[in-house]
């Protein structure tokens, strides 16, 4: 266990580096002059010069790379050429946003996704099958951004039910930075008003970003639970009269979910890189909206940085999900 | 063939599929004929401005009175032109990059996939965005941005395939009766390796559609008055909750063309492979 585990977070640093080496080229590959454009309109060419200077970006491409990777190694993400603040702080700052938008997300996918599948498989080709198997094809087809609004324009607009954008309404004081997780930080200080007003923020941004896992756990769970309904220890547990509900959904769910843990560790990545528009439409003070808003202004230290945390934390999941599979199946951990 | 069509009919889904891919086609080509309102792309009407859906506006108008039903057929060729030219030019890089790999072997093959793998591991929406901005937002840069992230997904269909192909009995015998590298690799490897990148790429139109409706939405895509979908929903934010035909049509084209080749590529890949059953 000790040994597979360090093989692969080793395993994690060459192509760290290689997504580094690849966004860093596409990046600075294109014909576009950062100091121009941080310097704004109607600059003088000794400000350009100098900011160039400043940013070392009159040196040639491989320096400049080697000084970032410097940088890089000591958590320096250097400074977003727009809020003139370290890059590594602001995203330090927004991080508990997303990871509450994301696990609540996750939360939905799985909590709803499961079930759902199972019932799908239990149910095969009647028409609870048929209406999921339309469901999951429409939940990985449909617009994020225009699900989004369509639940802003009905439950926010319409009946007002729910709160249109932000994570707290304005009028309320927010609590003490503790954790920096604003739901976490009001319980702690016991504003439970806050935390719920926070909560009713984040239903419509979980749900529109949870929307489309729920899909693919909804199908790769029916797959692998029709998979297993078919084996014989299925077939022998019955007729030994195992009672059914807890054969379904401790014996053979156990069996059925590896693929679905593969597909929850891809998730992760994607509903990180999939709440970049998320969270811009609901205002949403996460990485997501600072991302839109870097990209909107051109600002590559972010862009950067961005990249560099979703391909570390695809890498995080990864491992995560091969660990999750060793316990789940302990034959594999034995092939290494 | 007949074989491949036969089971292809009896699938309902992928039929569902071909249905809207078809008409999407249809209107993509004969839209300014089909369009009950063809120069709404450019004219504006401001005596009618926002109408909700009647019989004359089947889905209401827009901010400068334009019919929404036309512009919605309108947009179905620039969706399915972005599209087209993504995918072909994600094939052009990524098809040939796994051949090599696949048949070569060595440091050359070990070089491509690992820079392959990296630009899988790359959040796709977000460096496309970042490209895009970059490259001063026009569709010309939407559409780069996203083939120079897609290739990948070609590159490692074709080279598993390759992989297994070029160690197979047949090219052994080609090999044998002294046919040189092209000729294999190009007439007897490839064609066979095609049909799985066939369903890559069925699947990675109504892909692509979905990443350039954000491009779109984020106005990084079409400029107007283009009649694009991501745009037009940009555009409707304005005038929401009053207007709300305006955002819900344009979205649901793009949910339903989405899920036409959705569905037509989950079918043909049940029929190429029946071992496997996803989609992206």
């Amino acid at each position: 266990m000790a040994r597979f585990l360090l093989r692969r977070c080793l395993l994690v640093v060459p192509s760290l580096l290689g997504l580094l080496v690849v966004t860093f080229l596409l990046i600075h590959a294109v014909p576009s002059d950062p100091a121009v454009s941080m310097a704004g309109e109607g600059a003088t060419p000794e400000q350009i010069a100098r900011l160039r200077q400043q940013y070392g970006l009159d040196q040639p491409l491989w320096q400049q790379f080697v000084i970032y990777l410097g940088k890089v190694a000591h958590l320096d993400f250097g400074e977003s050429a727009f809020s003139h603040r370290p890059v590594a702080l602001d995203i330090l700052q927004r991080l508990p946003a997303t990871l509450e938008l994301t696990f609540a997300a996750l939360a939905l996918s799985i909590g709803i996704g499961v079930p759902l599948g199972v019932v799908a498989a239990l149910k095969h080709n009647t028409w609870p099958d048929y209406l999921l198997r339309v469901f999951s094809v429409m939940g990985i087809a449909v617009a994020a951004f225009w699900f989004a609004i369509m639940l802003q324009l009905f439950f926010a607009m319409e009946l007002g039910w729910l709160p249109l954008r932000g994570d707290l309404t304005a009028t309320m004081g927010r609590p003490p930075t503790i954790t920096g997780f604003l739901g976490l930080d009001a319980a702690l200080a016991g504003r439970w008003d806050v935390l719920v007003n926070h909560l009713r923020h984040l239903v419509l941004p979980a749900v529109t970003l949870s929307l489309g896992g729920l899909a693919t756990i909804v199908r790769f769970t029916r797959a692998g639970m029709l998979d297993t309904l078919q084996q014989d220890f299925v077939f022998y547990e019955r007729a030994m009269g195992y009672r059914w509900l807890r054969l379904v959904w401790i014996f053979i769910l156990r069996n059925s979910v590896t693929a679905t843990v593969t597909q929850i560790g891809l998730l992760f990545g994607g509903l990180i890189a999939g709440g970049v528009v998320v969270e811009a439409i609901f205002d949403w003070p996460g990485i997501g909206s600072y991302t839109v808003q870097a990209i909107l202004t051109g600002d590559r230290q972010v862009m950067l940085a961005v990249t560099l945390l979703v391909g570390a934390v695809y890498a995080v999941i990864n491992i995560l999900v091969d660990v999750v599979h060793g316990l789940l199946d302990p034959r594999l951990m034995e092939q290494g | 063939m007949n074989v491949f069509f036969r089971k292809l009919s009896r699938d309902v889904p992928a039929m569902l599929g071909l249905t809207i891919v078809v008409v999407v086609l249809v209107l993509a080509v004969f839209g300014p004929v089909l369009a009950p309102h063809p120069q709404d792309v450019s004219a504006s009407h401001l005596l009618r401005r926002l109408k909700p859906p009647s019989a004359d506006y089947p889905f209401g108008t827009d901010n400068l009175g334009r019919d929404i039903f036309s512009r919605v057929i309108l947009g179905a060729r620039g969706a399915l032109a972005i599209a087209l030219t993504v995918v072909a030019a994600a094939m052009v890089i990524g098809v040939p990059l796994g051949l090599l790999a696949g048949y070569r072997g060595g440091w050359l093959s070990e070089t491509i996939m690992r820079v392959t793998d990296v630009v899988l591991a790359i959040p796709q929406l977000v460096l496309a965005l970042a490209l895009a901005q970059l490259m001063s937002p026009s569709l010309e840069s939407a559409m780069l941005a996203l083939s120079l992230t897609y290739w990948p997904f070609f590159t490692r269909i074709v080279y598993a395939e390759t992989r297994r192909l070029s160690s197979s009995m047949f090219v052994d015998a080609l090999r044998g009766v002294g046919a040189g590298t092209p000729r294999i690799v190009f007439l007897h490897v490839l064609p066979n390796a095609l049909s799985p990148v066939i369903v890559r790429a069925t699947i990675g139109l109504g892909f692509t559609i979905l990443v350039a409706a954000v491009l779109g939405f984020l106005g990084m895509g079409a400029t107007p008055p283009t009649p694009d979908w991501g745009l037009a929903i940009a555009e409707s934010r304005t005038y929401l909750p009053r207007a709300w035909w305006y955002a819900t049509f344009p979205g649901l084209a793009i949910l339903i063309t989405v899920m036409g080749f959705n569905l037509l590529g989950d079918g043909l890949r049940d029929i190429v492979d029946p071992r496997i059953r996803r989609s992206r």
